[in-house]
């Protein structure tokens, strides 16, 4: 099993006749993702060929849904373009929707968030690489050969450190990789995701990887306390990171005594969450909770 | 700033008394007539905590405003240099609330925070006296509406036609993309009207394509050069206090590299980061050059760590952007680099570095390694 995301989820791409669209489109098909449309207004009925299929470019989410049944869609639009998109896609039923846009105004993401809640769509981002489950389907931009199929769950607001964990311990593959995003305001949390592993049978053990900013890693601690029982190995990054000055993602700043990354590692370690000082030691809790699984002492 | 954010207001009929900005105090004399003699002189930084710092002072007639202005400018308040002055009549204040619009992160949707006690740090009436505090939730597909306005007024315990002013302060909080809207003070003056006292706005650059007017709210004089220049440049890059320069891809691993050298450094002496350097998925040859010119104009840095994991970046275009950038920046390039490089391509990446054999470049495979590496030659240096 894997989260959000499996063999059998039929995919669209919103954008995919631009540039960035095309590239991962072609990516994701690489690693057996079930592509079955693109979506461009105004470029209905035309198609876009890859290496060994050619895809089908829809006019609208609603036409790419009704042509090919797809229950999820891979955002690319530029920023300005999000929000209309995301309303389509939710308005035309698509169960999940992966915005890997960079630069969403936080009022544009309000917006949809508030209304993908009442129609019961799941959002991952944005400013998300997507997620992957190996050997089964990737949406977003996560590089499919890091690692293979296994046991760890990892969850992140990062992409890079998720690129980075996966290769630590890719010879332990994972059930699925979700990065949910750095802004402000993303449409899955890490407690959305923990949920979820906790339920998948497959996986045995979940990474979870926070940064300054907000306290979403201080409410996972407390989800974990409450309803998780599989080990839980964190990483938290931005020790260092100056008051009041955004660190590259919109959500990473650290206001006033709020949103330190301190107060995330002490709030982890609280309820029994390892967390690694850096991505590395990180992974090696991770090896020891997977052993331990493995040969129980 | 609070005379930024009072423009912001006026504009959508937050009733606000602009006053008058400036930056030499020979011109307060003359301000202070125009506006009826009794001014308050407020410094004009983006940091909370003035008046304690000594920052706003009331001037009983123009020469004394002349004298506060003077005493104020070029005071430092929290690491802020104060370059301008606002002066305000002084007002007849009868009550003081306290108002903001901000995102909710944990709901995912927007927050007023509300108080009949303004005047002071909300922090602290958190902490003094919780019970004065009003949060009202808002859902973003509604907004505040007529009937959200006396929610919130009714919540706050605020006089009934605070609503309008309400409204108005979600116009500004919407229109103008703020993430952040708060009034603190807000006043009931002596007749009965209310006034926006002091505000501050926080605006999203995320949207900043819809507002080309905000870019003027932008205090260029006061950034930091290196980050002006990087800016310039279009690199995401933020100062810090250290001697370890960092280059990497992705924001998360950035910072984790800050954490990893940091750590690394103290075994070296306490050297710590010298900055924040994203890079972004593409590291081509000029903007690695970009960058390492930026890091090597700040005379603090004695090495640099370029720490890369290729995801879609394949390793050997960062090692021919090393390469490259390295030839482009010539004599300029004068400090030890360490560079660890890992994923995408990393075999046939090492080897472009080795190959080229760069007297200044030191490959190191992972990333801990490389850490305590470039730390060990900053302490060095």
């Amino acid at each position: 099993m894997a989260i959000f995301l499996t063999e059998n989820s039929k995919v669209i791409v919103q954008g995919m006749t631009g540039a960035e669209g095309q590239k991962h489109t072609s990516r994701m098909l690489a690693a057996g993702t079930n592509i079955v449309g693109g979506v461009t207004p105004g470029k209905g009925g035309q198609s876009v060929d890859f290496a060994k299929r050619s895809i089908p470019v829809h006019g609208s989410c609603a036409e790419a849904v009704k042509a090919t049944g797809a229950d999820v869609s891979v955002v690319f639009v530029p920023p300005r373009f999000v929000k209309g998109a995301v309303i389509e896609a939710i308005d035309a039923g698509l169960g999940l929707v992966v915005v890997i846009t960079e630069g969403v105004p936080v009022h544009d993401t309000a917006a949809f968030f508030a209304h993908a809640e009442a129609a019961g769509t799941r959002i991952i981002g944005p400013n998300s690489p997507g997620l992957i489950s190996p050997g089964r389907a990737n949406a977003g931009i996560i590089p499919a050969d890091i690692a293979g199929p296994g046991r760890i769950g990892l969850v992140s607001k990062s992409g890079t450190l998720t690129y980075q964990m996966m290769y630590e311990l890719r010879e332990y593959g994972f059930t699925t990789a979700i990065g949910i995003g750095g802004d402000p305001i993303i449409g899955t949390t890490h407690i959305d995701a923990l949920r979820a592993f906790q339920d998948d049978p497959d996986t045995e053990a979940i990474v979870m990887i926070g940064e300054i900013g907000g306290d979403a890693e201080e409410r996972a601690a407390a989800f974990i306390a409450e309803y998780v029982t599989k080990p839980v190995v964190g990483y938290v990054a931005g020790f260092t990171a100056p008051e009041g000055k955004t660190m590259g993602h919109a959500g990473a700043i650290v206001s006033g005594s709020s949103g330190t990354a301190a107060a995330k590692q002490e709030a982890l370690e609280a309820v029994g969450v390892k967390v690694g000082k850096t991505p590395s030691e990180t992974a090696q809790l991770m090896r020891a909770a997977l052993e331990q699984i493995l040969d129980p002492v | 700033m609070e005379y930024q954010a009072k423009e912001l207001f006026a504009r959508h009929a937050v009733p606000v008394t602009l006053g008058r900005v400036i930056e030499d105090a020979a011109d307060a004399a003359e301000a202070a007539e125009t506006l009826g003699g009794r001014v308050v002189v407020k410094a004009q930084v983006k940091a909370g905590g003035r008046g304690k710092a000594g920052g706003v002072k009331l001037a009983a007639d123009p020469a004394e405003a002349t004298e506060r202005a003077r005493d104020i400018l070029g005071m430092d308040i929290k690491g802020h240099t104060v370059r301008r002055v606002l002066l305000a009549p002084a007002a007849d204040i009868a009550e003081e609330y306290y108002f903001s619009f901000l995102i909710d992160r944990a709901n995912r949707d927007y927050l007023c925070i509300a108080s009949t006690e303004g005047g002071v740090e909300i922090e602290e009436v958190a902490h003094t006296n919780p019970d004065a505090i009003a949060k009202i939730s808002i859902d973003p597909a509604v907004g505040v509406d007529d009937a959200k306005a006396a929610e919130i007024v009714a919540a706050a315990g605020f006089p009934p036609e605070a609503a309008e002013v309400v409204k108005s302060l979600w116009t500004v909080f919407i229109a103008e993309d703020a993430s952040l809207v708060e009034v603190n003070p807000l006043v009931k003056l002596g007749d009965g009207r209310l006034e926006a006292l002091d505000g501050k706005v926080t605006l999203d650059e995320n949207a900043a394509y819809r507002h080309p007017d905000h870019a003027a709210f932008e205090d260029k004089a006061a950034a930091d050069p290196l980050e002006a220049a990087a800016q310039a440049k279009g690199l995401n890059y933020v100062k810090l206090d250290g001697e370890v320069g960092i280059i990497g891809n992705g924001a998360g691993l950035v910072m984790s590299t800050l954490d990893v050298v940091a750590y690394a450094g103290e075994a070296h002496g306490g050297v710590k980061p010298a900055n924040f350097l994203d890079i972004g998925g593409g590291a081509s040859a000029e903007v690695m050059a970009n960058g390492l010119g930026i890091i090597l104009g700040d005379a603090q840095v004695k090495s640099v760590f370029v720490n890369v994991f290729g995801g879609i970046t394949a390793c050997d275009a960062v090692s021919n952007g090393i390469v490259q950038a390295l030839e482009l920046l010539g004599d300029q390039a004068n400090k030890p680099l360490v560079v660890r490089l890992d994923g995408n391509n990393v075999v046939e990446g090492r080897k472009i570095l080795a190959q080229a054999n760069h007297p200044l470049v030191t490959v190191v495979d992972t990333m801990d390694g490389a850490a305590d590496r470039a730390a060990e030659l900053a302490a060095q240096a």
